[in-house]
């Protein structure tokens, strides 16, 4: 297959595709990020997480044309607004979702993913209803377009490049308060073991109440990064969902390196396959190759070692 | 714990009899023959439900991926059908006469060689039992032997519906893409579209189901079935006690793919089409709450679950297409939140005491006409 193309071109392809893989990266970590707090935190399987997202870029697209309409002058900075307002919605919704349902099953897993599935289907038909069932999409501000000519044959798009220094951004303030503040030793002292963690005086409900409500903030915040580089509708949420759990299941629950490793090598396997054949074929061929290693290694990529 | 040596105790029994009556007798009677044929539909999902009680509600194991076996089973039998429908004189007008026309549409001029078997109905029907079996024996070998279950399998399963869904779109030439294997005609000669046909496929169907629940009912009783529950509760425990806990599972979940297979093959045969969109992740997790709401750990309550649910679907989606998806979203929370054990919990929490209650007092005022006067009346 490489056999029509000179060694330049090739080079330029691998490094053309490779920033296509980046981006696919980035929606990757920053929703498997949040998925892979709450599945790690508190084995629930959260198959709403597509629509926290959705909802995050739904409130993007409102951010922006409420600038557009009354405040034109500030519009180059929405952005920023909107990203916070995103995480604040999502984040919301999270920890009401939680009270109301998910504290219920906490010793049923299996459960809240049948549970989250039906509140995913809810949310998908109250977007339809509200925003419509057409997708929507955001105007960018004008420094965000346009490209960035790296060689002749190289050019890459700054809202990619946007997106990218947003994604480490999230990744390394995450990674922060997770091990560095207090309540992210919290977490991680409920993680390795919940009855331990309760005896010594930590608030197990609380800090699962606001894990939860974290992991949907950065969905959020992940629907609003979404809203730079595709279009929102209705069931966007839905298409990303199954490759985001296999993402966080093959780095390793519980692992925040394992996430991002596995985001990495599963967006650049796909992109790269996809200059060769068809996007179908590399989707498929990317998921079997996941699904086999998983067989093989169940416990990820980077698995926690600790005594159950 | 006494096991009870009959096939099906009392209530199983009525529960036996009121489905054959309805199935056999009420619904033929009443029904127009389109209407008969949405309840074949329906009924497709009934063999899904019943293996997914063996599976999950007995087994424990939560398959996010049954739409791969339906898929399976029923592409099996809409590539027989599809072959039979695409004899040279029904296709001389395509450039490559002989083959389906969506192969023909794509420029493909052969048969491809996995499609050469299904010209023969043996085969067909063999394939439609092994192919499914043996993927999920690989898919479960590979899974249970390592140790893999619960919110993993789930996810796994679910990926696996995924990938098989973009493979049948993605690869349009071999499978009818999106639109599915349409314009099945033919089974052997025998026409499938008119109303006679469909009403004895219908009564093909059901017997079929009773066989399957005849089955299911079987591994219930047996030790099996008991391991089943035990594995379910405390599964280290009963790896201690000596049995191979991944092998019971494989098997649970290779009934339960066989089921569902055999749901798909009629599927095709009643519905006369078979497209990916009853195979991925949408459906499979429908299937799961067709179960949860009949009940996962009662064959009939998910069988009754499988008729209502999608009885509800059609009806609501007619006529309240907006309300149908709100409806089946707090369905799902509310079988979760409230109802664990679905409509067979709640008829055996409400209904069947007072049946019981209805069968005892008659059994005592039989004891009071009879002999022993002095036993029953300080019941009274």
């Amino acid at each position: 297959m490489f056999g029509d193309y000179s060694l330049g071109d090739l080079g330029s392809i691998f490094v053309m595709q490779g920033f296509a893989g980046l981006i696919l990266f980035s929606v990757y970590v920053l929703m498997a990020l949040g998925l892979a707090i709450i599945f790690g935190q508190m084995g629930v399987i959260n198959m709403a997480h597509g629509e926290f997202m959705i909802l995050g870029a739904y409130v993007t697209w409102m951010t922006s044309n409420f600038f557009q309409s009354y405040l034109p002058s500030l519009f180059s900075g929405y952005f920023f607004l909107a990203m916070i307002l995103a995480f604040f919605a999502s984040g919301a919704l999270g920890m009401l979702v939680e009270w109301v349902l998910i504290r219920h099953l906490y010793k049923r897993p299996l459960d809240t993913l049948l549970a989250t599935w039906g509140l995913s289907l809810m949310l998908q038909q109250a977007y339809r209803s509200v925003f419509g069932a057409r997708e929507v999409g955001v105007e960018l501000p004008q420094w965000m377009l346009g490209s960035l000519r790296v060689t002749d044959s190289i050019e890459v798009p700054i809202n990619g490049i946007f997106v990218m220094g947003l994604t480490v951004l999230i990744t390394i303030s995450v990674a922060y308060v997770l091990y560095m503040s207090r309540w992210g030793r919290q977490v991680r002292a409920v993680v390795q073991n919940r009855i331990m963690a309760g005896a010594v005086g930590i608030n197990t409900e609380k800090v699962d109440r606001y894990t939860f409500g974290l992991g949907c903030g950065i969905a959020g915040v992940a629907g609003s990064a979404f809203t730079m580089i595709g279009s929102t509708g209705p069931t966007s949420g839905q298409l990303y969902i199954v490759d985001t759990f296999l993402v966080v299941v093959f780095g390793g629950a519980a692992s925040l390196l394992g996430t991002i490793a596995s985001a990495f090598s599963i967006s650049q396997t796909q992109s790269t396959l996809e200059f060769f054949m068809s996007g179908s074929m590399a989707k498929v061929l990317t998921l079997l190759a996941v699904v086999g290693i998983l067989m093989l290694r169940p416990q990820g990529l980077f698995a926690l070692k600790v005594r159950k | 714990m006494i096991i009870n040596s009959r096939f099906f105790n009392r209530s199983e029994l009525m529960g036996f009899i009121a489905l054959a009556v309805v199935l056999f007798v009420i619904l033929p009677l009443t029904l127009d023959v389109f209407r008969l044929n949405l309840v074949a539909k329906y009924l497709t999902y009934a063999f899904v439900a019943i293996g997914l009680v063996l599976c999950w509600g007995y087994g424990g194991i939560l398959s996010l991926g049954q739409g791969v076996f339906f898929g399976l089973g029923g592409y099996c039998m809409a590539m027989f059908l599809k072959l039979e429908a695409s004899s040279v004189e029904n296709t001389k007008i395509q450039s490559t006469p002989g083959i389906p026309d969506f192969m023909d549409w794509n420029q493909i001029t052969a048969l491809p060689f996995f499609w050469q078997p299904f010209h023969s109905l043996t085969f067909t029907i063999l394939a439609i039992i092994l192919v499914p079996g043996l993927f999920a024996l690989i898919i479960g070998t590979a899974m249970f032997k390592r140790r893999v279950g619960g919110t993993y399998f789930a996810i796994i399963t679910q990926a696996v519906a995924a990938i098989l869904t973009i493979l049948i779109v993605g690869q349009q030439g071999y499978t009818g893409g999106i639109n599915g294997m349409t314009d099945l005609r033919t089974l052997k000669g025998w026409d499938i579209r008119p109303d006679h046909a469909k009403i004895i496929l219908y009564f093909v169907e059901v017997v079929l189901l009773f066989a399957c629940i005849g089955i299911a009912q079987f591994i219930r009783l047996t030790k099996l079935g008991r391991i089943l529950v035990a594995m379910r509760e405390q599964e280290d425990r009963v790896r201690f006690s000596g049995y191979s806990v991944a092998n019971f599972k494989i098997f649970a979940f290779c009934m339960a793919a066989v089921f569902a297979a055999i749901g798909g093959a009629m599927f095709a045969l009643n519905v006369g089409f078979m497209s990916p969109s009853f195979v991925g992740i949408v459906p499979s997790i429908e299937m799961v709450i067709y179960t949860a709401v009949g009940g996962r750990m009662s064959i009939f309550g998910a069988i009754w679950g499988a008729i209502l649910v999608n009885f509800a679907k059609t009806s609501l989606s007619e006529s309240f297409p907006q309300l149908w998806l709100f409806g089946l979203g707090a369905l799902f929370i509310a079988v979760v939140l409230a109802f664990p054990n679905g409509l067979s919990g709640l008829w055996a929490d409400y209904v069947q005491p007072r049946i019981d209650r209805l069968f005892a007092s008659r059994k005592a005022k039989a004891g009071w006409n009879g002999n022993s006067v002095a036993d029953s009346a300080p019941a009274e």
